[in-house]
């Protein structure tokens, strides 16, 4: 019955991952793509460390695992705040059907430095 | 049908997110898609690690994920402050 539960809980996180990897080839613009990737990872890694603690049923495992989930969902939302934030200040292009950008409402275009 | 067939299965199909993001790191059109795509194949390293500790009952892998994880975090911070001192000058 665990065996199983590990099976399943590692093919859901596993899809997760593929997901997120088709997400980021086929999506249009950096932030569209940052945000396929980042959410459905993340969710995926959950998955797999349920997995993991299940299978391995150890206190130390159990621990570990845990640890690198708290880890994860602490980082991943810093770095890809930080990544989206550089690309924006680099100009990276927005997918042409970029409905709202709020920031550039707050930006001189000619200093390029907030208002 | 075995479990096991499950985690293989599951393995199979990180490695081929590896490979996909891969693609996107070759044709990205500007380095923070590169950047994104790397981050990406660190957490797909990890989520590899995972498995290979479920398949194993090894768990000396979680103790790699942990590395890995703080690594691919490390790295992308220090690109986009790269980033951004670069647009500065």
């Amino acid at each position: 019955m665990m065996d199983w539960l590990t099976g399943v809980l590692s093919l859901i996180g596993a899809t997760l991952v593929l997901l997120a990897a088709v997400g980021i080839v086929r999506m249009p613009d950096l932030f569209t793509r940052m945000q396929a990737a980042t959410k459905a990872s993340t969710l995926g890694l959950g998955c797999l460390l349920a997995a993991a603690a299940v299978a391995l049923a150890d206190s130390s495992a159990v621990v570990r695992a845990l640890s690198i989930g708290a880890f994860i969902m602490l980082t991943s939302p810093v770095s890809n705040h930080v990544i989206a934030r550089a690309g924006y200040l680099t100009k990276v292009p927005l997918w042409s059907g970029t409905v709202v950008d709020e920031w550039r409402s707050h930006r001189d275009l000619e200093s390029d430095r907030d208002l | 049908m075995q479990p096991d067939v499950l985690v293989n299965l599951a393995e199979f199909m990180i490695s081929a997110a590896f490979f996909i993001a891969l693609i996107r790191v070759f044709w990205g059109p500007t380095l923070p898609d590169r950047v994104v795509a790397v981050d990406l194949i660190g957490v797909s390293a990890v989520c590899l690690m995972v498995v290979a500790a479920v398949d194993s009952k090894e768990p000396a892998f979680l103790d790699t994920a942990v590395v890995i994880a703080l690594l691919g975090f490390l790295g992308t911070v220090a690109y986009a402050r790269y980033a951004e001192r670069r647009r500065r000058e």
